[in-house]
């Protein structure tokens, strides 16, 4: 097998790996504060790609205004999500709270069929399809985009996190949310900007990857899931986790799909996964 | 005691029994008198999905694990007991058996390992595996039929009388969900509940009491999972075809919603959480675009106002409501 073609695969996995990189970032962002896992995330992605479609040809919105205007969408809905589905909630049983994200996800998606349709759309990328040239393989300029953005939303992410007020609160809150309460921290109003934060994150996601596959109201749900397996990959919560998780489900699944069987690519994923899981029960850099 | 006390404590002293007794004898007489064949095909439903949940009932409700993944377990009973009755020759019953049998070994291989890990880990663990079972039957398609399904599976039959109709299947897959919840009732009560439940409590305090917690976990996994085979052999014979479509990660979260609604633990409320849920897709057609979202509502409702589910919830409210009333009436 020639060099350029382990690159070829090298480039999509990459591509596909930064994508579920961000979007277990944001399973990662959420469970931090607020212990459970959020499965409305995955439509989070799929909300991204239709509020860009929307923007660009309903709003008729330029690609540098649509883009942002996409992602504020998302994040103002994810917003919502939590103050209008999660904090009513009566109970703090885990179990109760995955299953109430799972009825809040089923609603968005029935919502977006509802508004968008259910047909497969197109999204145009960035910029330009002329592919570049590497060593041989080649480069989509759509491939560079996700691997930029994806690169600065992980540095401003762990900045956030580090350097900022509302950064310091959230990893108050996640903490010991009791404390933080007890020390003056708006609580509710901290876990709703999570949300918003990982609404963002999956949003980014959707922006970036609908232009490679296609955009339908269900798209995210594959991939989510496969955002949710690189976070556990990775070791739920940790954020350098979730990075390497999600860059190394991607570059497995294309070397998998290249080498060994491109129909049975998923299941050598999910077969490492568990592999993986066995020998290391908290993941890869979980505590 | 007066004889009416006692006849009152009779009743409560056996109430479970005389529910299991009365919801029995309702279940043989209905569908000579009501049932019409969309009707039956609606509970026989119901009846299958009963046995995968009461199983999953127990390893989420009482044993206090999650898994994602036993619509693996359901495909295993149905594909591996269609597969062996079609390709290999073997008859129906012994298939069904074998199936069973398999998907317990597989659910022993796979448990071993898996119920080390906790929470998320073991809910993405279970996902993964149902994952992994559903694309190999889609792509394995030489065998299984792949996406297109596998037709013609023989009817479960004695001597001449095949399990064929709705009426016949209805007598079928209701007697063994009957024996199932009675197993699980019994289950429930005995010593081995008991530590199921100190499991789902304290997993640490419960091992501190002398619960052997890992096989006690990997004991109910595999009952839980041989459970959902035999549902599945019972829908593949029953019905005499399966597809990939039934068994995929929806249907697995499907089974868990039906054990959330019902009430984690609550084995009367997961019958309940089936029946709710089976029907559901039944009633809402008719709002065809809304479906979805009035299918998610239901569950957010249900989760946000009665987080310990539809029967255990409003038992609880109705039993709050009478204590007030006795109160103020004092």
């Amino acid at each position: 097998m020639a060099f350029s073609d382990l690159l070829q695969f090298l480039f999509a996995g990459l591509t596909s790996g930064a994508i579920y990189a961000l979007i277990a970032l944001g399973f990662c962002v959420v469970h931090n504060t607020m212990g459970f896992v959020n499965f409305v995330q995955v439509d989070f992605v799929s909300l991204g790609g239709m509020l860009l479609y929307s923007a660009l040809f309903a709003l008729g919105l330029a690609m540098p205004l649509a883009l942002p205007a996409a992602i504020v969408g998302v994040t103002v809905a994810a917003m919502l999500v939590e103050r209008l589905g999660l904090r009513p909630a009566r109970s703090d049983h885990p179990l109760v709270l995955i299953f109430l994200t799972i009825g809040l996800s089923i609603m968005l998606r029935g919502l977006m069929a509802l508004k968008w349709g259910k047909n497969r759309m197109a999204v145009p990328p960035l910029s330009g399809d002329e592919p570049l040239r590497l060593f041989g393989a080649a480069l989509l300029p759509q491939t560079l985009w996700v691997l930029t953005l994806t690169a600065v939303a992980i540095v401003t992410l762990l900045w956030f996190y580090r350097r900022t007020r509302l950064g310091l609160a959230m990893r108050a809150v996640a903490a010991n949310p009791t404390a933080a309460a007890v020390v003056g921290l708006p609580v509710g109003r901290v876990k709703m900007l999570t949300f918003g934060l990982a609404g963002a994150l999956g949003g980014l996601a959707g922006v970036l990857v609908t232009p490679i596959t296609t955009l339908r109201y269900d798209v995210g749900v594959l991939l989510g899931l496969k955002g949710f397996a690189a976070a556990i990959l990775g070791g739920f919560g940790s954020l350098p986790g979730a990075v390497l998780g999600g860059i190394g489900l991607g570059v497995l699944e294309t070397l998998s799909a290249g080498y060994v069987s491109s129909a049975y690519k998923d299941v050598c994923a999910f077969v490492v996964l568990l592999l993986v899981l066995f020998i290391r029960p908290q993941g890869l850099l979980g505590k | 005691m007066t004889r009416r006390e006692r006849f009152l404590y009779f009743f409560y002293l056996h109430r479970t029994g005389l529910t299991v007794s009365a919801l029995t004898l309702a279940l043989a007489v209905y569908p000579p008198l009501w049932g019409n064949p969309y009707l039956l095909g609606v509970t026989n439903q119901i009846a299958l999905y009963a046995i995968v949940v009461l199983g999953l009932n127990l390893f989420i409700g009482y044993a206090g694990q999650i898994s994602l993944g036993h619509a693996a377990f359901f495909a295993l009973g149905a594909y591996g007991s269609a597969l062996l009755s079609g390709e290999a020759g073997v008859t129906p019953w012994l298939a069904l058996a074998l199936a069973v049998l398999a998907a317990s070994g597989v659910a022993l291989l796979v448990g071993i390992p898996t119920l080390r890990l906790h929470g998320h880990y073991l809910a993405m663990a279970t996902l993964g595996f149902n994952l992994v079972v559903y694309l190999v039957l889609m792509q394995w398609d030489k065998m299984t039929g792949g996406p297109s399904g596998y037709a013609g599976i023989q009817p479960l039959a004695l001597g001449d009388f095949a399990f064929a109709s709705d009426l016949r299947l209805h007598y079928l897959v209701w007697g063994v969900a009957l024996l199932c919840l009675t197993l699980a009732l019994n289950l429930v009560r005995s010593g081995v509940g008991r530590g199921l439940a100190a499991v789902a409590g304290d997993e640490v305090a419960a091992a501190a009491c002398g619960v052997d917690t890992r096989a006690a976990k990997v004991k109910v996994f595999v009952l839980s999972a041989a459970f959902a085979a035999l549902a599945g052999g019972l829908y593949a014979h029953g019905f005499g075809f399966v597809s990939p479509e039934t068994f995929g990660i929806f249907a697995s979260v499907d089974f868990v919603a039906m054990v959330v609604v019902g009430g984690l633990g609550s084995v009367w409320g997961s019958l309940f959480g089936v029946a709710l849920l089976t029907c559901l897709p039944e009633w809402i057609d008719r709002f065809e675009s809304y479906k979805e979202i009035v299918h998610g509502a239901i569950l957010v409702g249900v989760l946000m106002f009665l987080p310990q589910g539809l029967v255990t919830g409003l038992v609880d409210l109705a039993r709050v409501r009478l204590a007030r009333w006795k109160a103020r009436h004092a």
